[in-house]
């Protein structure tokens, strides 16, 4: 009897103990993060989640969250491989209050896209993904956002002409393209064709074999070539190796220009002086000087919550796209709470959100991140909304911007975007939403 | 016209890979003869080498105490494979220690990264890559010296093979281990010495693929380079590493050039893996490897 009654004391203070550390979910708004901290991107995954993490932990330490609403997460590993992302994906998506999913890899994106449509849940891909998931109409819940790949091409392009003199200039040069040989790297191969015929430029484009370790061949065709430029659209070790052979080759690095993932520390830094003069587009400066950045390094440096191992990467290119990927997700939940209250939204109060987030250069500026991105402007059928670009150029040891934010071409390429978006929904039978689609589902 | 000179141009640069796929070649080569083991984890152990030695260098290290330090690491390494992996699983079937060498190639890699963190460094070994030019045709600087390190290294292997005590009990347990067990050698120690070439091997390919690509996760990746190479060259011969490593080299820089823009780009990964596949099915112990026969 005695037994049985201490038995029963200790199962109720172990029923009390479990129930004290259960977390509380009233008022928080919950991001699952598939993060990859550990496998061959761990470099990229570090910073961007740790950028992501640090805003994060910013809103909620500054400002006690976004109205009062807690900001909490829970990382999941994957490795950047699709299985174990989505794994992920069906761990965590039953808990209260998901936001948004961000995952920052294009294979992982790929195989949420039917699932958060049916679970009504944003999916943010920042500067990556289907392009034309752009087009709002057949993606309600996907994101691409400030720049889509074929904004991408466009920017470069634009870039191309102003080092030129103009984009008449542009007729008679040659341009060569050097692509990762997988999906991502030949998805901008027919918009490349459209703008040499637009403008009139010589076009080849030539394919590395993933991933992209040897390129002698390819860039002795290149210099046979006798290109005036190149764009490097590469990703990890291609990126490096690049830039080495075209100095093996005598290929001027000031004349190659990089896209957006080809434009880290990490793609630069192992190439050495090879890589010093290398122009690269981004759609966020690097470098700690902004005010948000100074914000970060006071308040959640300051506290010992920091989620870099490394300060000497706050400011670089992946943590600042992390922060700035973590502006918008948090942006996007405070305009949903002017609309449906100051409490834990549904994913699909987020997506009216994100289908609102409008920041001018002066909310950009009041937000501390004046430099180091220019304005979004996303609208329920235009999910990337319109982000500007800038070049950046790597000195040796750090990236000088070097250019003004440059607009891609949009109106040239919204055409082909919704051709694109039309045969997915005709082939997935979706229904092509209205204006009058955009309300939030009870 | 066909362009002699750029034809050279791509025949000398990709024999000069070439020879950058034979350095990891002659590591797979070493344990294979010697155990019949195609250890997978050659290409973890080639990161994991570059990886100490950078990571060291970057903290103040002098360069030589850093490649020293990294070669008694790289030593421990090799024998501890051989205490904790090899012995326990001693006459089990050659996919059982093909699959074991697979697993430690996960081990390694991520010990690597947990030891050293998951950054990407760079790696200079004080040779520019700038190229020279020789009637007309430019050839790397960076590349003519990978050639002589793995020139020397073959040969320091051809001396030690042929000249030392040890060299003459690899030899022995190449050609038969149950006579070398039968004559008194001691196959643990024989196999502990092998790896821990095999891990010199490592350290000396790490650096230079190291310089070339960066030190970072992919470095291990290199080992897809080096399998048609041992399909080519034979999988237990030196000398076949070097020649297959110089028709790879050739074949898929030239391939690409010249056949890739009929088939639309990038087939030099897979060109390489064709001429090995061909190569099996006409001579399935590659150029230079033993023929095997066996009475039924």
């Amino acid at each position: 009897m005695l037994l049985s009654k201490s038995l029963r004391t200790a199962a109720l203070a172990a029923a009390l103990a479990i129930g004290a550390a259960l977390p509380v979910y009233a008022d928080e708004q919950f991001f699952p993060l598939q993060s990859y901290r550990v496998g061959p991107y761990a470099a990229g995954g570090t910073g961007f989640f740790g950028g992501f993490i640090d805003y994060l932990n910013l809103v909620n330490i500054r400002d006690g969250g976004v109205n009062g609403v807690k900001l909490t997460w829970e990382e999941g590993e994957t490795q950047y491989e699709v299985e174990r992302g989505v794994e992920v994906y069906e761990r965590l998506k039953n808990h209260p209050g998901v936001a948004a999913w961000n995952p920052l890899s294009v294979g992982i994106a790929y195989a949420m896209i039917d699932r958060i449509t049916k679970d009504k849940v944003p999916l943010i891909t920042i500067n990556h993904g289907r392009t034309d998931s752009t087009d709002g109409r057949v993606f309600p819940y996907v994101f691409p956002l400030l720049l889509n790949p074929y904004s991408e091409t466009s920017g470069i392009v634009n870039y191309i002409a102003t080092r030129e003199g103009g984009t008449d200039k542009l007729k008679g040069k040659k341009i060569v393209v050097l692509y990762h040989g997988s999906p991502y790297g030949k998805e901008t191969i027919p918009i490349y064709q459209l703008l040499a015929d637009k403008y009139g430029f010589s076009l080849e484009q030539i394919e590395v074999p993933h991933p992209g370790n040897e390129q002698q061949s390819q860039w002795l065709s290149i210099r046979r070539a006798k290109a005036d430029y190149v764009v490097l659209r590469g990703w990890g070790v291609m990126n490096p190796v690049a830039l080495k052979t075209a100095q093996k080759v005598g290929f001027p690095v000031d004349h190659i220009i990089g896209n957006v993932w080809s434009n880290s520390e990490e793609d630069v830094i192992p190439a050495g002086d090879a890589a010093k003069g290398y122009v690269a587009i981004t759609t966020q400066a690097s470098g700690a000087e902004y005010p948000v950045l100074q914000e970060i390094i006071k308040t959640v440096y300051g506290a010992g919550k920091g989620n870099l191992d490394d300060k000497k990467r706050i400011g670089s290119v992946y943590h600042n796209l992390g922060i700035v990927n973590g502006i918008l997700n948090v942006e996007a939940i405070r305009i949903a709470q002017q609309k449906f209250g100051k409490r834990t939204l549904s994913g699909d109060e987020v997506r009216w959100g994100f289908e609102h987030l409008q920041l001018d250069p002066a909310r950009v500026e009041a937000l501390g991140a004046k430099g180091l991105f220019h304005s979004i402007n996303v609208t329920w059928d235009n999910h990337e909304g319109d982000g500007r670009v800038t070049f950046q150029q790597w000195d040796g040891v750090k990236w000088k911007v070097v250019s003004d934010w440059i607009a891609p071409d949009w109106a040239s390429l919204r055409p082909t975007i919704e051709k694109s978006a039309a045969a997915y929904a005709a082939e997935h039978n979706i229904k092509i939403r209205t204006s009058d689609d955009t309300a939030v589902s009870e | 016209m066909f362009d002699y000179q750029f034809f050279i141009e791509v025949l000398v640069g990709g024999l000069l890979s070439g020879v950058m796929y034979s350095l990891v070649a002659i590591g797979f080569v070493l344990i294979y003869k010697t155990s019949g083991v195609l250890n997978f984890a050659q290409g973890a152990m080639l990161l994991f080498a570059a990886l100490t030695f950078v990571s060291l260098v970057e903290r103040g290290v002098p360069f030589w105490l850093g490649a020293g330090v990294t070669l008694v690491i790289m030593v421990a390494l090799g024998v501890a494979v051989e205490r904790v992996v090899l012995r326990p699983l001693v006459n089990q079937s050659p996919m059982a220690l093909f699959m074991a060498t697979l697993g430690l190639s996960y081990v390694i890699e991520g010990a690597a990264q947990l030891l050293w963190g998951t950054q990407v460094h760079g790696l200079d070994l004080g040779i520019k890559d700038i190229p020279f030019e020789v009637g007309g045709v430019l050839i790397s600087q960076f590349d003519l010296f990978a050639a002589a390190i793995a020139g020397t290294l073959v040969t320091a292997f051809a001396l030690f093979f042929r000249y030392t005590r040890t060299g003459l009990a690899f030899r022995a347990v190449a050609d038969d281990q149950f006579a070398a067990l039968a004559v008194g050698l001691r196959l643990s120690r024989v196999w502990a010495a092998v790896w821990t070439a095999a891990g010199v091997v490592a350290l000396v390919a790490g650096l230079l693929w190291g310089a070339r690509l960066g030190v970072q996760f992919s470095l291990s990746l290199v080992v897809l380079k080096a399998l048609p190479v041992l399909v080519l060259g034979g999988f237990d011969s030196v000398a076949g590493a070097i020649v297959g490593g110089l028709l790879i080299g050739a074949i898929e820089k030239l391939a690409e050039v010249y056949v890739g823009p009929l088939l639309g780009g990038g087939i030099e990964a897979w060109a390489a893996y064709v001429v090995a596949l061909a190569f099996l099915l006409l001579r399935p112990s590659g150029l230079f490897g033993q023929k095997l026969v066996e009475r039924v």
